[in-house]
């Protein structure tokens, strides 16, 4: 199979509200810095994907706005999801598989803040039995919480624990929007705090992809894609076993994982108990490095989170801070969609 | 910099949507006070039902009838209802496995507070007043004293009076829309019956309306240019169907527009001018109306059709 790897890495600083800027222009800066990374120009693109929501923006076809950022003309080979970023990366890393292309650029973004996240990632659920109840993102995260707790799998001070130890990692992060001691708070749903949930907010990020000597050539330590997979669970919430995430270890059999150990994991985990349920999953050994980044509970940017998951794992390998790392996204209620990538650097 | 606009949206949808004949005697039994599921190939009862097997992806028609009574799988107290929950006081989002069904149906519990609620604890379904063949037919559950019911679902033909095909789920969003910094200043300019674009400072083209890129060169415009007032028909169009509210008689023209100074055209329509002699090359100049914040129509100005040349790049 043909290598292809993570080259370029850039995000945005994630922030509550960005009034003053468009999506492109919360875009764009991103854009350029991703392709300054590598020397690249957007005509020496081979495949552009991009990953958004009509929902956040309140209007159809939002992405056509942000095409303009990359030069968009004359023609170019262009693909978008209505998801994440980390499924955008996905199409973009088949694509260069059939050799079809030597290079990807893919990027994401996020503005929750023109409305209610909590309200809008409603619309995504089960229009017949479940939407018209309008249980929102957070409550649904919560009955997963209380499942996990009735399981004996997890407690609150635990759930404080992955808190504290994510906004702690985050102080090391300049684009985290949540970082350092931050109080757990009251009851959002209970059993979920303040603190456990995600900060809503902006922003963006990109990735270069390339295929073998391309890849050594605008790199000096590609980040390796070995395998990427993504599942889905059954749709109907009372169907799954909420303590459980069968999708995503199988996706991570699918893309190797459980070959050898990994060092670092990037887990889109946007509520603390959420990282209970992949921990298990991953069956990720104590002493592996989970979200160095800080994780969604630091930023959690919707359909940029994901994404930047992979791109920090592939950032620790540029820098040589880790030789196998593992990022995984989701998307949906209650983890309903997991992808997981398997990122290695060249032996040192 | 200047204060971004801001002004509230709201998208409103009265979504239609068809039901299959398992969600049809479904919704259909909620209006009946019936609750149905259906048995999937390895024998559970899943309630809700659905039309296929989420395991084996086989059809499923086999419906039973389930208790309305059940016992709670999971939950979690909502301390603020949101607008469009099932109730307007602080309540339990539960999953609830009803007696006899193998799945968990979400839904909403009525009780006192977070205290009065546990994993486990048994509940019944509260019907609503007034049913119309939807999920919100269960008002809600509320606490239920007695035991489990340990009788098999029974069969059922699926069939009533008068069944639901379909159900119409309204949805609304609010934003507070913001257009950003570029489209700001047009906006504001045309306020004042000016027009203005971005100037790329690569290509050196003028966007109107600009949008803050460049889609050539992907990198902001930032230099302002006040381009017309007036312009060239690049391309038009003849519009025979009346618009919904739209005070308009017809036919009327609708065309593209390329402001003097503008690399890009824009919008409008043309009147002053029969329909049937609006043509390619026609000089065009906006006209206001009183208190408009944007040109009501274009009309002609009586100059001479610009050449083809002059315009080509721009149809």
């Amino acid at each position: 199979m043909r290598e292809v790897a993570i080259v370029a890495f850039a995000q945005s600083d994630h922030l509550r509200t960005t009034d003053e800027l468009s999506e492109v222009d919360m875009v764009m800066p991103v854009l350029h810095q991703v392709l300054a990374q590598t020397g690249l120009k957007t005509s020496d693109i081979g495949f552009t994907c991009s990953g958004s929501s009509d929902y956040l923006a309140g209007r159809a076809f939002s992405f056509t706005m942000t095409l303009d950022g990359v030069g968009a003309w004359p023609p170019i080979s262009e693909s978008h999801v209505e998801m994440d970023g980390a499924w955008a990366m996905y199409e973009a890393w088949v694509k260069l598989l059939t050799g079809e292309v030597d290079t990807a650029l893919v990027y994401s973004y996020g503005k929750s803040s023109p409305g209610s996240v909590r309200d809008v990632l409603t619309r995504q659920l089960d229009p017949y039995y479940v939407a018209p109840l309008w249980p929102d993102s957070v409550a649904l995260a919560a009955l997963q919480a209380q499942a996990l707790i009735d399981a004996g799998e997890t407690d609150e001070p635990a759930l404080a624990g992955i808190a504290a130890r994510s906004r702690e990692s985050a102080s090391a992060n300049s684009h985290a929007q949540v970082k350092g001691s931050v109080p757990q708070g009251d009851y959002e749903v209970q059993p979920l705090r303040k603190g456990d949930c995600p900060p809503v907010g902006d922003g963006a990020v990109a990735v270069i992809l390339a295929a073998g000597d391309k890849a050594r050539e605008l790199c000096e330590r590609p980040a390796w894609i070995r395998g990427m997979d993504h599942r889905i669970e059954a749709h109907s919430l009372g169907v799954r076993d909420l303590t459980d995430s069968p999708s995503t270890r199988l996706a991570a059999e699918r893309a190797g994982a459980f070959e050898r150990p990994v060092d670092t994991a990037e887990l889109h985990a946007p509520f603390t108990s959420q990282e209970v349920v992949l921990r298990k999953a991953l069956q990720l050994a104590d002493d592996v490095t989970v979200n160095p980044s800080g994780g969604a509970l630091a930023a959690n940017p919707i359909m940029a989170a994901g994404l930047l998951r992979i791109g920090e794992a592939a950032a620790r390998i540029h820098r040589g801070e880790s030789d196998r790392a593992l990022a995984h996204a989701t998307s949906g209620p209650c983890l309903q969609q997991n992808l997981v990538a398997v990122l290695e650097g060249d032996a040192r | 910099m200047p204060e971004v606009l801001k002004a509230p949206l709201v998208v409103e949808f009265p979504f239609t949507r068809s039901l299959g004949p398992v969600q049809s005697a479904f919704l259909t039994g909620l209006r009946e006070r019936t609750v149905l599921g259906v048995k999937t190939t390895d024998g559970l009862v899943m309630v809700p039902p659905v039309e296929y097997d989420p395991v084996t992806a086989d059809e499923l028609r086999d419906l039973v009838e389930v208790e309305p009574t059940g016992t709670v799988t999971t939950w979690a107290w909502n301390p603020e209802p949101r607008r469009g929950q099932p109730l307007d006081t602080p309540f339990a989002w539960v999953l609830v496995k009803l007696d006899g069904a193998d799945t968990g149906l979400l839904h909403a519990l009525d009780a006192a507070g977070p205290d009065a609620v546990t994993t486990g604890m048994r509940v019944r379904v509260r019907w609503a007043a007034e049913r119309t063949g939807a999920i919100t037919d269960i008002a809600c559950f509320e606490p239920y004293e007695g035991a489990a019911a340990h009788t098999e679902p029974t069969a059922h033909d699926g069939q009533f009076d008068d069944a639901v095909s379909g159900i119409v789920a309204a949805a609304r969003l609010d934003y507070v829309y913001s257009p950003g910094r570029a489209q700001t200043a047009y906006i504001n300019a045309l306020a004042d019956r000016r027009t203005v674009g971005e100037r790329c400072p690569s290509c050196r083209k003028v966007y109107v309306p600009p949008r803050g890129a460049c889609p050539t060169c992907g990198v902001a415009t930032t230099d302002r240019v006040e381009v017309g007032p007036a312009g060239t028909v690049t391309t038009f169009c003849i519009v025979n169907v009346k618009a919904k509210n739209l005070d308009i008689e017809l036919p009327y023209v609708y065309a593209h527009i390329a402001l003097d100074g503008a690399d890009l055209a824009l919008h409008g329509r043309i009147a002053g001018i029969p329909y049937d002699q609006v043509r390619m090359g026609l000089r065009v100049e906006p006209v206001w109306t009183e208190g408009g914040r944007y040109p009501d129509h274009y009309r002609p100005t009586g100059e001479p059709d610009a050449d083809y040349d002059t315009y080509k790049e721009l149809v």
